[in-house]
């Protein structure tokens, strides 16, 4: 109930409602209050300062074969020579006798906001005659990371922002053979889907003319469909109608057919990223010629959120659940209780 | 709205396979500048939360400010007691809570009330409960953030209490002393002088100078300001050193404290009184009308602005990174001493206090349970038959 009161004249208050700041907090300086406004859509604006200052953090990690253009591809996605080979002088590739994990930091910015981008690298994946439990050194290194993550967050003491090495997403690189996928693909991806985000592309794509990358794409979706294999963006975690629609559409065209490049050429009067062959010119940006956009799109510009959120909250809780459980079953046998008991009681 | 009318035109160009000549400009742009948008958008879908707590004696004004500040009625029913029933009085904890949603963005406000905090005759201890209020949801929090569960933890920790120092002493009474002191290791403080419409600003100010000096010289830290950086814009520089300077002096040594004075409208209503031509809300007195939102008659403004639209995410912050911490260090210390004392195995991940689990943990412990003794009988089996072909 609003009541109406008018002042005498011999009243008046003389002085003036201060609006020094009234810009920022959605006041229209020096005009009339607003009376049903409160201001807490402000707190985006607290939220997105905060981020700002903070700056993100990105790991992507790249496996596939030799000479499929993981390094290459990683430059062209972050316009910048991150990959290992910029960065380590070596004169000769060698191929190793294991798989290694090789992990390069930089720190990159854009437009005010900086983001740490950690480009794993994995040589020596599929490169050996027997290509047996080569995964394993990669889900080792992927669990050391959750596992340092999880140490780092039951500490007593913990860092305000407990650095994040957990791998976010997981680049698969499928030579383009034009047929299906072969077994130490559906093996990896079988094995490592439960454990990171994957993103599966076809590497060197410009030795598919369209009909055969679509053919390939199609085989590719039935295989992965036929073994269970989720790759990103998994059916399961999509949240509402919204995402869902969106993710379908994204699912309707992995794997992303890529072409990597780090040199311009002229094109039409533009410099262009791209690869110069004696019967024309394949750009990287066109997605009339392959789609890289698009992977850059998806990686970069609209999910990248969205793949931590699902590193974080899905594939690391799962970890932590399997590591708190089995320490708990530890305790228990050493103490000689049966495990049963320990549910009930210890839990 | 924008970040996701933002995030739409970037998906469509995902997906719509038209050849864009306008990539020309983008050529040395990545596009992860677009991040901030994409952590805002899943923000404005969840929505936030708040938790608010108010002490000081009746009638200070609690219930009002709580009205004004966020603009709506949480005290519809509430029936005030006289003396008599208050004397034996213990101070209890009610909570109310309420949804508001503005421009898009959702806010569970939670108020934590203290009726009959400093009522009774005797007020020894009366901040107790207070004090265990706030220690159990640190530790109800504790706990799910141990469990296994994690997926949808309901943060119910007070990040800021609102103190209210009646206007009538000269400084902080004992009371305001002692249960300060309680208090400012586990959350976020603030001071208010309440219904400060009864003094001259030159009484203000010797109060605020005192209270200032009395909180200095009994150690109490009070909720600070953070210091700017220099990359903040023009304006947020400029507020922030207008908080400041307008409370307290300003060095790097002397850590700001602040004290709004604040008045209250009458209590039923918003009155809406015409002065200088211009509809304001304020208290009519036959000598005058005090406003409201003028920052010369009172720092509700400037209240409202820190609180609300400048600071609420660093009340936020603050709460989780250093009172809950402390909390939580102090908490799995007294634990590992006492499983020493017990004589048990130290374990690589200590044991801590996990939920009762509810039927889903339930159900994922046992399924995890019967995978582990299916690995182990397979694992046998395998050794069996390896064993048996070396012979």
């Amino acid at each position: 109930m609003n009541q109406q009161a008018s002042v005498g004249n011999a009243m008046m208050p003389d002085t003036v409602v201060s609006s020094g700041v009234g810009g920022m907090y959605g006041e229209k300086a020096g005009g009339p209050v607003d009376f049903s406004y409160v201001g807490i859509d402000a707190i985006l604006e607290q939220m997105r300062r905060k981020a700002m200052k903070q700056g993100f953090e990105l790991n992507i990690m790249v496996v596939g074969q030799s000479g499929l253009g993981k390094s290459t591809l990683m430059n062209t996605l972050f316009k910048s020579k991150v990959s290992r080979k910029s960065v380590l002088a070596t004169a000769q590739e060698k191929i190793p006798k294991t798989v290694e994990i090789k992990s390069i930091s930089h720190d990159i910015e854009e437009k005010g906001v900086r983001m740490k981008l950690t480009v794993i690298d994995t040589p020596g994946f599929g490169d050996q005659i027997n290509n047996e439990n080569c995964w394993q050194p990669i889900m080792k290194f992927i669990n050391d990371q959750y596992e340092a993550y999880l140490q780092e967050e039951i500490n007593i003491n913990r860092k305000k922002r407990i650095p994040d090495s957990r791998v976010h997403c997981c680049i698969y690189f499928i030579p383009p053979t034009g047929h299906c996928l072969r077994p130490l693909d559906v093996e990896f991806m079988r094995r490592l889907s439960k454990v990171v985000n994957i993103v599966p592309v076809i590497a060197k794509a410009d030795t598919l003319t369209l009909e055969e990358r679509d053919f390939f794409k199609k085989k590719i979706r039935e295989e992965l469909q036929a073994n269970g294999i989720d790759v990103y963006p998994q059916k399961e975690f999509d949240e509402d109608a919204e995402d869902r629609m969106i993710n379908e559409k994204i699912r309707e065209m992995i794997p992303f057919a890529v072409v990597g490049s780090d040199q311009e050429y002229q094109v039409n009067g533009r410099r262009l990223l791209g690869r110069k062959t004696k019967w024309g010119t394949i750009e990287v940006e066109n997605i009339a010629h392959c789609e890289f956009a698009y992977l850059r799109d998806l990686l970069i510009r609209t999910h990248m959120q969205n793949i931590k959120d699902i590193t974080s909250s899905i594939h690391y809780e799962m970890y932590r659940v399997r590591r708190l459980n089995e320490n708990n079953t530890a305790v228990a046998h050493t103490n000689g209780l049966p495990e049963h008991h320990l549910t009930a009681h210890e839990m | 709205m924008d970040a996701i009318m933002l995030q739409e035109k970037l998906v469509e160009r995902l997906l719509c396979p038209r050849v864009r000549t306008a990539r020309q400009k983008e050529k040395q742009y990545v596009g992860f500048a677009t991040l901030p948008n994409q952590v805002h958008r899943k923000s404005v879908k969840k929505g936030f939360d708040f938790t608010l707590m108010v002490a000081g004696e009746s009638g200070m004004g609690k219930s009002t400010l709580v009205n004004s500040l966020f603009l709506t009625d949480l005290y519809k029913d509430r029936k005030l007691l006289n003396a008599e029933e208050r004397i034996n009085q213990t101070v209890e904890i009610i909570k109310h809570t309420v949804d508001i949603e503005e421009k898009g963005v959702k806010l569970k406000l939670t108020i934590v009330d203290t009726p009959g905090f400093g009522d009774a005759v005797n007020n020894n201890e009366c901040w107790k409960p207070i004090t265990d209020y706030i220690d159990q949801q640190f530790e109800q929090y504790f706990r799910d953030e141990s469990g296994l569960n994690r997926k949808n933890i309901q943060d119910n920790r007070v990040h800021c209490c609102l103190y209210f120092i009646p206007p009538f002493g000269h400084g902080l009474r004992p009371v305001d002393v002692e249960f300060m002191k309680a208090l400012h290791e586990k959350v976020n403080i603030i001071p208010l002088i309440a219904k400060a419409d009864c003094l001259t600003p030159n009484e203000i100010k010797k109060l605020k100078d005192r209270i200032r000096e009395e909180i200095d010289r009994f150690g109490i830290k009070v909720y600070q300001f953070p210091e700017c950086d220099s990359d903040e814009d023009e304006e947020f520089k400029q507020l922030d050193k207008e908080l400041k300077v307008s409370h307290t002096m300003m060095t790097r040594h002397f850590s700001p404290s602040c004290s709004f004075h604040c008045l209250f409208l009458c209590s039923e209503t918003w009155t809406v009184v015409e002065a200088r031509g211009q509809r304001v809300r304020g208290r009519l007195y036959p000598w005058g009308i005090v406003e409201v939102e003028n920052q010369s008659h009172c720092d509700f403004v400037k209240l409202r602005n820190m609180l609300i639209r400048s600071h609420m995410h660093d009340l936020k912050d603050v709460t989780c990174d250093v009172h809950y911490e402390n909390y939580r260090a102090q908490c799995i210390q007294e634990m590992t001493s006492k499983l020493a004392q017990d004589n048990r195995m130290e374990s690589p991940i200590p044991i801590l206090p996990l939920s009762t689990p509810d039927v889903d943990t339930e159900k994922l412990i046992k399924m995890k349970d019967e995978e582990l003794k299916r690995m182990q009988e397979m694992l046998n089996k395998m050794q069996q038959q390896m064993h048996d072909k070396d012979q």
